[in-house]
C-alpha cells in the first residue's frame, strides 16, 4: 500500500477514535458530563491523539532509514566485478533503481505483465522496448545484473511495505485500545491532550532553530568540502578572482569583498544623509498629518522587491549615468564604459535603504524622552539646536546601530548588484567602473548546469559561509547597541 | 544661548540682534535639509513609478493590423486547387493589401513577402477561417493580425529608418509598406492577452512571452507558503508568547529569530539548494521548494507580527478565562487567539506579499534559465513540476539579450506590483475593519 493511502488509514483510525472515545466516555457516565474530569472531546481527542501520533512517528522513521537500508541490501546484491571500470558504484546504484521503478511502471502501464516482472530475467532482452512503451526511457540495453539486484530492490520493497502495513495498523490499533481503555470519568483527558498541544507548540517553535542549524550545517559541510579542493589561505587572500571550468582557477575573495564593501559604502552615502534627515524632520518638525502622509510614501520604498531596483538599476540609471559620466556624455569626460558599475548599483541601493534607516532612526529619536526636549527648549535652544546638541548625541547609540542593520543589508543584497553591478571582480578605485560582489557571484556559481564536484561551484559555499559571518556579526552588534541604549531610557 | 554676563543688547528688544539672527538662520536651514531629505526621497519614488508604467505599459498591448478582406468565391475556390494553398492565399492576401495601400504602386509580390515579415504567415489562417465559415466569402471580414516583434519596435520609434540594418527580419522596403498600412488606417492597437496568460517564449520571439505560467507558479509557491509558514508560526508565537518559561532555551528561540530575520535572502537559497535539493531529492526549480523556502524566510515575519498581536490583547481577557475555571490553554485557543487573529491575518498577508517579491533565493533552486512553456496540467504536478515565477521570469527577461524582453520585463513587474499593492490595501482594510482598540 502507498505510502498516502497509510496515510489516509490513520487519519481515518484517529476520527474513528475521536468518536469512539468521546462515546465511551458519555456512557461512563451515562450521558452526565458534569460527572467526568474533562469535557467529552477531550476523551476523544485523547484516544485519537494516541491512535495517529505513534504510528505516525513510526511512519516517519521508517521512511528516514528506509533508503539506507535498500541501498545497503542492493549493493550486497550487485556482484563488485559487475561494475564497470572506473564507474561510481553510485551510479550503478541509480541504474537499478530506475529499472527497478520502470518495472512498477510497465506493470502499471500494462506493458509487462505481473507475472514476468517477478521473473524479468526471461524477458531481458526485450525489456527497453517495453519500459519504453511505458514510458520509460533508458540509456542502454538493461545488463543482467543489474536486473537482478534491481529484482532484490523489488522484492524488498514488497516485504517492506506488507511488513510496514502491518507495523503501521498495529502500533494505531494498540495506541486506540490503550488510550480506549483508559477512559473512566476520572481520568484527566484535558491535561493529556493540552500535554500533547504544549509539545506541538514546542516543536514548531523549535523550527526557528532547525532552519539555523540548516543554514549553519549546509554551508560548513560543502565549504569544507570546498577547502579540501582548494587551500584555504589562496580563497581568503587571493587577490584574482578567475574562475574557470577547465581547471587552474583563481578564486581569491578580495576583489570580490573590496566590490561589496564599495557598492555597500555608496549605498550607505546616500541612504544615511537622506534617511537620518528624513528622520529627524518626520519626528521634530513634522505635524502629524504631514507625518501620516509622508511615512507610508517612505515605506513603499521599503516593500518594493528588489528585482525592480535591479531593473531600475540596470535600464534606467545605468544608462542615465552613462550618458553623463561615459563616452561622449555631458562632462565629456570617459570615466564610465558600460552601464553596469558600482555607482549604478551603489545608487539604487541607497535608494532602497532610505526608508530603513529612516524609519528605524526615526523610532529612536522619538524614544528620546520628551523630558530633554523640554529642559533644552527652557535653556533658550533653538529646535535645531535641540536636536544637534541633545537628541541627536542621545539617539546615536540607536542611529549607529540603525545604520549598521542598514549596511548588512547592503551586503546581503543580491538582486541589485546581479543586475547593477557588472560581473567582473576588480580591485579598482573607479565608481564607475563594473565591479562584483560576493552575492553576484553566489548566483553565478551556481545558476546553470552546476557539478558539485568541482571548485568553481562549491566556491559558493565559501562565499555564503563568509556572507553569513559578516552579515551576523554586523547584526548582532547592532541588536547588541539598539538594546543597550534602550535599557538606558525605559 | 546667549551668555548672561554680556551687556544688554543695544536697541529694541522686540527686533532680533545679529546673533538671534544667525541662529534663527541656522534653524531655518537646518529645517530646509530635513525638508529636502524627504523631497529627494519623495522625488525618487515618483521617479521610480513613473519609470515603471512608462516602461512596462507598452508590455500590455500589442500593435495589430486589421484589415477588412473580402475573398471572392471563384478565387476560393481556385485557391484550394492549388499545390500550395497557404501561398496562395498569402498571395491573395497580399494582393488585397497591396491595392488597398498604394493603388497599385507596389508590386504584389514584393508586397507579399514584407507582410510575410511583419505578420507571419498569414495564409494558414485566412484559409482556416474560410474553411470554416464558407458563408463568409463575398463578404468583408475583419481579419485582426499581430505584427512581428521588429515592425512593433518600428512604430514605436525604437528603430528609425536610419538605425535599421536590413536583416531577414526586416528591410527597408517593409518600412515602406507599414508606413503606408498605417496612414490607411490599418494600424490599431489591441490588449496584449498572449502577455497576460501566455507562457515564455524563446530568446528569439519576444512578441510571444507572456506572464500567465510564472503568475500560476508564484500562486503555488504562496500556497506552500501559506501552508507550512502561517501554522507553525502561530503555534512559536503562542508558545513563546503564552507559555515559554524564562530561561535560556527561550532566549535561544527568540535570538534565532531575529537572527533569522536578519539573514540575507541569498543564504536561504543555499540553505534550499542544500537541504531540499542536493539532500532531500525534491524537484529542482518546483513550486513547492520555492514555497519551502519561502516559508522558511516569510516565519520571523509572521512571528513577529502574530507575538505583537497576541502582546496586544489586555491581560484582563485571560483572567476572566482563568476565573471562569478555563485551562491556560483553552484561555488561550479560545479567547486570545480569535481576539489576535486579525492582526495575525494582517501580518500574514503582509508576509506572504514580501514572499512574493523575492527574486535571489529562486535564482539559486533553479528557477531561473528554464523556460516555462506550459501551464502544470494539475494539482500535484502544479506542486512539483518544474515552473517559474512571477520575479524569477522577470529577472529571466532581464538577462536576455534581446531588448524587446526588456519592456516584457517592465510588464512583469507591473503585474508583480498590482498584486503587492492589492494584498497590502487587503491588509490594510482588515486592519482598518477589525483593529481594536482596548
Amino acid at each position: 500500500m502507498s505510502v498516502t493511502f497509510l496515510l489516509l488509514i490513520l487519519v481515518g483510525l484517529a476520527v474513528v477514535g475521536f468518536f469512539f472515545g468521546r462515546a465511551r466516555a458519555l456512557s461512563t457516565v451515562q450521558g452526565d458530563t458534569r460527572r467526568l474530569h474533562s469535557l467529552p472531546q477531550y476523551y476523544g481527542a485523547h484516544v485519537a491523539i494516541f491512535a495517529f501520533v505513534p504510528a505516525a512517528i513510526l511512519l516517519c522513521l521508517w521512511l528516514a532509514i528506509l533508503p539506507a537500508i535498500n541501498g545497503f541490501l542492493t549493493q550486497n546484491a550487485l556482484d563488485p566485478s559487475d561494475i564497470p571500470e572506473g564507474r561510481d558504484v553510485s551510479l550503478v546504484m541509480e541504474e537499478v533503481k530506475q529499472v527497478a521503478a520502470g518495472l512498477d511502471k510497465a506493470v502499471a502501464a500494462g506493458t509487462i505483465t505481473a507475472q514476468e516482472a517477478d521473473q524479468p530475467e526471461q524477458i531481458i532482452d526485450d525489456l527497453r522496448a517495453r519500459f519504453g512503451a511505458a514510458g520509460v526511457a533508458l540509456g542502454g540495453d538493461v545488463r543482467l545484473s543489474v536486473l537482478q539486484a534491481a529484482t532484490t530492490l523489488r522484492d524488498a520493497r514488497a516485504t517492506q511495505r506488507t511488513v510496514l502495513t502491518v507495523l503501521l495498523i498495529a502500533t494505531a490499533l494498540a495506541g486506540f485500545v490503550w488510550a480506549a481503555r483508559q477512559i473512566t470519568p476520572d481520568h484527566r483527558a484535558r491535561t493529556s491532550v493540552e500535554f500533547s498541544i504544549k509539545v506541538l507548540l514546542i516543536a514548531s517553535a523549535l523550527v526557528a532553530i532547525l532552519t539555523t542549524v540548516g543554514i549553519i550545517l549546509s554551508l560548513i559541510f560543502n565549504t569544507v568540502e570546498f577547502f579540501r579542493m582548494f587551500p584555504a589561505a589562496d580563497f581568503f587572500f587571493g587577490m584574482t578572482w578567475q574562475p574557470s571550468f577547465q581547471g587552474e582557477s583563481y578564486l581569491g575573495i578580495i576583489p570580490l569583498l573590496w566590490g561589496t564593501l564599495y557598492i555597500s559604502l555608496v549605498a550607505l552615502i546616500v541612504a544615511v544623509p537622506i534617511g537620518l534627515f528624513a528622520a529627524v524632520y518626520l519626528s521634530e518638525y513634522a505635524g502629524p498629518r504631514t507625518r501620516s502622509v509622508v511615512k507610508p510614501l517612505l515605506e513603499i520604498l521599503a516593500g518594493i522587491p528588489t528585482i525592480v531596483y535591479g531593473l531600475f538599476a540596470l535600464l534606467t540609471v545605468g544608462p542615465l549615468l552613462v550618458d553623463v559620466f561615459g563616452k561622449d556624455g555631458l562632462l565629456g569626460v570617459t570615466w564610465m564604459g558600460g552601464g553596469t558599475s558600482v555607482m549604478t548599483a551603489g545608487l539604487v541601493m541607497g535608494i532602497m535603504l532610505i526608508p530603513f534607516v529612516s524609519s528605524l532612526s526615526d523610532d529612536i529619536i522619538n524614544a528620546v524622552p520628551q523630558s530633554l526636549r523640554d529642559g533644552s527648549y527652557g535653556l533658550g535652544a533653538t529646535r535645531s539646536e535641540t536636536i544637534k546638541t541633545v537628541i541627536l548625541p542621545a539617539a546615536l547609540p540607536g542611529i549607529v546601530g540603525a545604520i549598521l542593520l542598514a549596511a548588512s543589508r547592503a551586503v546581503g543584497e543580491t538582486m541589485i548588484v546581479v543586475l547593477g553591478a557588472g560581473a567582473a571582480a576588480r580591485l579598482d578605485l573607479n565608481p564607475f567602473e563594473a565591479m562584483t560582489t560576493v552575492t553576484a557571484k553566489i548566483v553565478s556559481q551556481l545558476t546553470g548546469d552546476v557539478s558539485f564536484d568541482s571548485p568553481e561551484a562549491m566556491v559558493a559555499f565559501a562565499l555564503g559561509m563568509t556572507l553569513f559571518v559578516i552579515t551576523l556579526g554586523l547584526n548582532v552588534l547592532a541588536l547588541r547597541i539598539v538594546r543597550k541604549y534602550r535599557e538606558q531610557y525605559d | 544661548m546667549t551668555d548672561a554676563t554680556q551687556s544688554p543688547a543695544q536697541g529694541s528688544l522686540s527686533a532680533y540682534d545679529a546673533h538671534t539672527a544667525k541662529r534663527n538662520t541656522a534653524e531655518k536651514r537646518f529645517r530646509a535639509y530635513g525638508l529636502t531629505a524627504i523631497v529627494i526621497a519623495l522625488t525618487l519614488l515618483v521617479i521610480l513609478f513613473t519609470t515603471i508604467i512608462r516602461s512596462g505599459a507598452p508590455a500590455f498591448t500589442r500593435t495589430v493590423v486589421e484589415i477588412d478582406f473580402t475573398l471572392t468565391t471563384p478565387q476560393f475556390e481556385a485557391a484550394e486547387k492549388k499545390l500550395l494553398k497557404t501561398k496562395e492565399y498569402n498571395m491573395l492576401f497580399a494582393g488585397f493589401v497591396a491595392d488597398a495601400i498604394s493603388d497599385g504602386a507596389l508590386d504584389q509580390a514584393a508586397v507579399a513577402a514584407s507582410l510575410e515579415r511583419i505578420l507571419g504567415k498569414v495564409g494558414g489562417d485566412i484559409r482556416t477561417h474560410y474553411r470554416a465559415n464558407p458563408g463568409d466569402l463575398d463578404t468583408p471580414v475583419a481579419f485582426e493580425l499581430s505584427t512581428s516583434s521588429r515592425a512593433e519596435q518600428y512604430l514605436a520609434g525604437d528603430i528609425t529608418r536610419d538605425t535599421l540594418v536590413d536583416s531577414r527580419f526586416l528591410t527597408a522596403a517593409d518600412l515602406d509598406v507599414i508606413d503606408r498600412m498605417k496612414d490607411a488606417g490599418f494600424i490599431k492597437t489591441a490588449l496584449d492577452t498572449t502577455f497576460l496568460f501566455g507562457a515564455d517564449a524563446g530568446v528569439d520571439n519576444p512578441g510571444g512571452a507572456g506572464i500567465g505560467v510564472a503568475v500560476i507558479g508564484s500562486f503555488f509557491m504562496m500556497l506552500v507558503v501559506l501552508v507550512v509558514s502561517l501554522p507553525v508560526a502561530v503555534a512559536a508565537s503562542i508558545y513563546l508568547e503564552e507559555f515559554a518559561p524564562q530561561n535560556w532555551f527561550t532566549d535561544l528561540i527568540e535570538v534565532n529569530i531575529s537572527n533569522l530575520a536578519a539573514v540575507p535572502s541569498i543564504v536561504f537559497g543555499i540553505l534550499g539548494l542544500a537541504v531540499f535539493i542536493q539532500f532531500a531529492h525534491l524537484p529542482q526549480s518546483s513550486p513547492i521548494v520555492g514555497g519551502l523556502v519561502l516559508a522558511l524566510m516569510t516565519l520571523p515575519t509572521i512571528i513577529i507580527a502574530t507575538r505583537a498581536a497576541l502582546k496586544a490583547v489586555p491581560p484582563s481577557i485571560r483572567d476572566a478565562a482563568l476565573g471562569l475555571g478555563a485551562s491556560k490553554t483553552q484561555a488561550v485557543f479560545h479567547h486570545v487567539l480569535p481576539l489576535a487573529a486579525p492582526g495575525i491575518l494582517t501580518g500574514t498577508i503582509i508576509g506572504l506579499a514580501q514572499a512574493l517579491g523575492e527574486t535571489a533565493p529562486l535564482l539559486l533552486i533553479g528557477m531561473v534559465g528554464f523556460v516555462a512553456r506550459e501551464y502544470p496540467d494539475g494539482l500535484v504536478s502544479g506542486f512539483t513540476d518544474a515552473n517559474s515565477a512571477m520575479p524569477a521570469q522577470i529577472y529571466t527577461w532581464a538577462s536576455r539579450a534581446d531588448p524587446g524582453f526588456y519592456e516584457k520585463a517592465w510588464g512583469g513587474i507591473i503585474i508583480l506590483l498590482i498584486f503587492l499593492l492589492s494584498m497590502n490595501i487587503i491588509a490594510i482594510i482588515l486592519r482598518k475593519r477589525f483593529e481594536r482598540r482596548w
